[in-house]
């Protein structure tokens, strides 16, 4: 199985895959108590007209959060 | 004899609480504050009566929204406090978590927190419209067993399962029997030491406590004892966010386990549904920035001209009112009182309500449907680096008819920084309180002309909205980078699907709101009114009479119309009254501006309103009240002359001047009581009138100098 981890931030509209961990511990914890579980999938829905931020979908429910942000969480693709 | 009951409600942000909230309670709500906290304390009571027919009195207190117990800002430290702190005095007997059924998962994390607190909880699922419209099937049995405490499946917007939460409040109280996690195992010594100097009903509670050191100050206990726990936290390398990352992951699991054996989802993409069509328009890179724009018109229409009937109707009826009782009370000083300074004052209060019910009405609309979450989402590129939220525009618009509502409506805001910056800049737009002061000034200094095509008057009069639009702005990048908070902030935010407003919920806000507006709000605008009337209407002892003897002498009643007699005497009166002192005093302050004693008093007056300016200075220049004045106060004012100069008095400098000094100053006590109130600090306010008059007097002191002739 040919799987990438990448930055939720370099991912395009569509595009989907598994959390898989966190670079900035506390936003971690937000991100956590928020149902972003390792594991959980996760799809990219849509991005902001100006670039930032970004809609997700995790558990069943949209999210959005700024690139910045985004670019703690590593997403296993694939 | 009533047994009372004491009933907090909980749960996710969207989850549909404040439904729910009114479902229980009806009408009977108020509004109270917590000591120390900008959040209002939500309260409502309901009679019930229990199985064997006694009264229960049931106080419910509704506590603002939140994803977990550990508090991420400050609102969020309310449910904390009060549920983890039996001696609290908000400390419930009865916990109601209230979950969006759509998004059980998430939500029961918080509900499992609360379980494992020890204290009795009922799981109220709500929104089971739009969990049958998903398809999603909930075992409700099966997971009632599974977590131990009662659940009942609710559509707050129809009522459906109020009468069956109803009776499961009223049930024996019963604290669920298992935890779910036993977080006793991730620090046993550290649990065990607050349990034996603490007086807490679980583990979990201790935990919390651990967690959460600098928050336990509230708690009240003494220094000894928070010693003892930091202690023992040191000595055994407690690291909080190691042990909430623990925790939170613990409790995932479990919560994965009981969603697999009771809740059935179907596994359609979320492109499907209608919140995302919606969503294509209104978050599309044109589309989404012209109907957001289209709305703010229409707010701002909305407060500008729809408001102005009724406003039109407050001020006949109190001057008709006023009328009344001038002429039919004694006349007086009593007279005097009720007439200029507390009727004046209940006016102006009162002339606030069309403007502040109709702004929240669209405020509520908009956040009811979800709509404004995705404000934030579209705005939020181009406003940070101003240290403001998408959400700060509406505030900024509502602004130029009225900043009153406008600093109200900043409730939508949930950071607090980006909240705070926006409170102390929206007064800076321009208002349309100072519209008659433009119009005046313009009229006075601007020519009739037109340049290019473009009329003069208009054009002058944009640049002053602009200025207002720009110093807003700029002040607030400025305060993002001094305004300093102890807590990290997360834009991280839930696009919640959109819902059909509930209009019976925005009936009981819009209603809230202005209840809190006359009752807090007014208490301060009174006062202030009042001293202000005092001011200007008393003067040191004798000066009144001498002014009226002097009228009434033969030399002035044999040549001068009753009228113009009357108008003089209100004229002197003014200026030897305590207002007119101070425009003395004050004169040498404002002469680099250009200005004298007698717009030394117009300023005095205006701060309690940017139009009473118009109205002094009729007064100064001894020019009737009616329509008509407005030409002969222009004309009087042009014909002043400068004692020094031998030249006009208001020349393009000085009228320059005074224009800014409207833009930027802070003249308004309805909106210093407004900030006061929603900040819950008077430091707030002073500085907000210390830095606004400050950009006023370095503005138009910088533009007398430059253009004087």
């Amino acid at each position: 199985m040919n799987s990438e981890v990448k930055y939720l931030s370099e991912l395009k509209r569509g595009q989907n895959g598994v959390i898989d961990s966190f670079t900035d511990y506390e936003l971690s914890l937000k991100l956590l108590e928020m149902g972003c579980i390792p594991g959980e999938k996760i799809e990219v829905i849509r991005i902001a007209p100006l670039g930032d931020p970004i809609a997700i979908s995790i558990t069943g429910y949209m999210l959005s959060l700024r690139k910045e942000e985004a670019a703690t969480v590593r997403v296993r693709i694939g | 004899m009533a047994r009372k009951l004491k009933i907090a409600l909980v749960g996710n942000p969207n989850s549909g609480k404040s439904s729910v909230f009114n479902g229980l309670t009806g009408l009977n709500q108020k509004v109270a504050n917590f000591p120390g906290v900008t959040v209002d304390k939500k309260m409502g009571f309901a009679t019930l009566s229990d199985n064997e027919g006694n009264q229960i009195q049931a106080e419910y207190i509704d506590l603002p929204g939140t994803y977990s117990l550990y508090p991420k800002s400050p609102e969020e430290k309310l449910p904390f406090q009060i549920l983890c702190d039996p001696s609290n005095e908000s400390h419930p007997d009865l916990t109601i978590v209230v979950a969006d059924g759509t998004n059980l998962k998430r939500n029961l994390f918080l509900c499992s927190q609360v379980i494992d607190l020890k204290i009795p909880v009922i799981l109220v699922i709500n929104m089971m419209d739009l969990v049958r419209y998903k398809k999603i099937e909930i075992d409700f049995h099966r997971l009632s067993l599974r977590l131990g405490i009662p659940v009942i499946p609710m559509n707050a917007r129809t009522h459906e399962g109020v009468k069956e939460l109803k009776k499961a409040i009223v049930q024996p109280l019963h604290v669920p029997d298992n935890d779910f996690i036993d977080v006793r195992v991730f620090s046993p010594v550290v649990v065990d030491t607050i349990r034996n100097v603490v007086h807490v009903n679980s583990n979990y509670n201790a935990f919390l406590v651990a967690n959460n050191l600098d928050l336990i100050t509230a708690f009240e206990i003494h220094q000894w004892k928070r010693d003892k726990i930091q202690a023992a936290c040191k000595d055994h390398f407690f690291d909080s966010q190691q042990m909430q990352a623990r925790e939170t992951l613990e409790r995932y699991k479990i919560i994965t386990g009981i969603m697999n054996d009771c809740v059935v989802t179907p596994n359609t993409p979320i492109q499907k549904s209608i919140s995302y069509k919606i969503d294509s328009l209104l978050t599309h890179r044109v589309w989404g920035y012209f109907i957001f724009l289209a709305i703010l018109f229409v707010i701002f229409q909305a407060i500008f001209s729809w408001a102005s009937y009724p406003m039109d109707l407050i001020d006949s009826s109190f001057q008709m009112l006023s009328s009344f009782i001038r002429n039919n009370l004694p006349k007086g000083l009593i007279n005097d009182l009720i007439v200029g300074g507390v009727l004046a004052g209940l006016n102006g209060i009162v002339v606030f309500v069309p403007q502040i019910a109709l702004l929240f009405f669209f405020i509520a609309i908009l956040e009811d449907t979800g709509y404004m979450a995705r404000v934030s989402f579209i705005m939020d590129r181009l406003l940070r680096k101003f240290g403001l939220n998408g959400k700060s525009l509406i505030p900024l618009i509502s602004s130029v008819a009225c900043a009153v509502p406008a600093i109200m409506s900043t409730r939508t805001i949930q950071n607090w920084k980006e909240r705070l910056i926006t409170i102390m800049v929206t007064p800076l737009m321009s208002c349309s309180a100072r519209l008659p002061v433009y119009t005046l000034l313009i009229a006075l200094i601007i020519p009739k002309d037109y340049v290019y095509g473009v009329n003069l008057q208009g054009l002058v009069l944009m640049m002053l909205y602009l200025i207002g639009f720009v110093a807003a702005v700029g002040v607030a990048w400025v305060m993002k980078h001094f305004i300093k908070t102890r807590e990290r902030s997360f834009f991280v935010m839930e696009l919640p699907m959109y819902r059909v407003p509930r209009w019976s919920s925005i009936g009981l806000h819009i209603v809230e709101k202005v209840k809190i507006f006359l009752f807090d709000a007014g208490k301060v605008i009174i006062t202030i009114s009042i001293i202000l009337w005092v001011l200007s209407s008393f003067g040191p002892s004798g000066t009144f009479d001498k002014i009226e003897q002097k009228y009434s002498s033969v030399e002035y009643t044999r040549i001068l119309p009753q009228e113009e007699i009357e108008r003089k005497i209100q004229t002197e009166k003014l200026e030897s009254s305590y207002a007119g002192l101070l425009g003395h005093v004050i004169e040498p302050i404002i002469k680099p501006l250009g200005f004298d004693w007698k717009i030394g008093i117009a300023l005095i007056t205006s701060f309690a309103a940017r139009e009473v300016f118009v109205g002094t200075m009729s007064t100064i220049y001894s020019v009737g009240d009616t329509n008509s004045s407005k030409h002969t106060l222009k004309e009087k004012m042009q014909s002043e002359v400068n004692p020094i100069t031998g030249g006009p008095r208001y020349t393009f400098a000085v009228g320059l001047a005074l224009m800014l000094f409207y833009a930027f100053a802070m003249q308004c006590m309805s909106t210093v009581a407004t900030v006061y109130k929603e900040t819950k600090r008077i430091r707030y306010p002073l500085i907000q009138i210390f830095y606004m008059s400050g950009m006023a007097y370095l503005a138009s002191l910088i533009a007398y100098q430059i253009f004087k002739p």
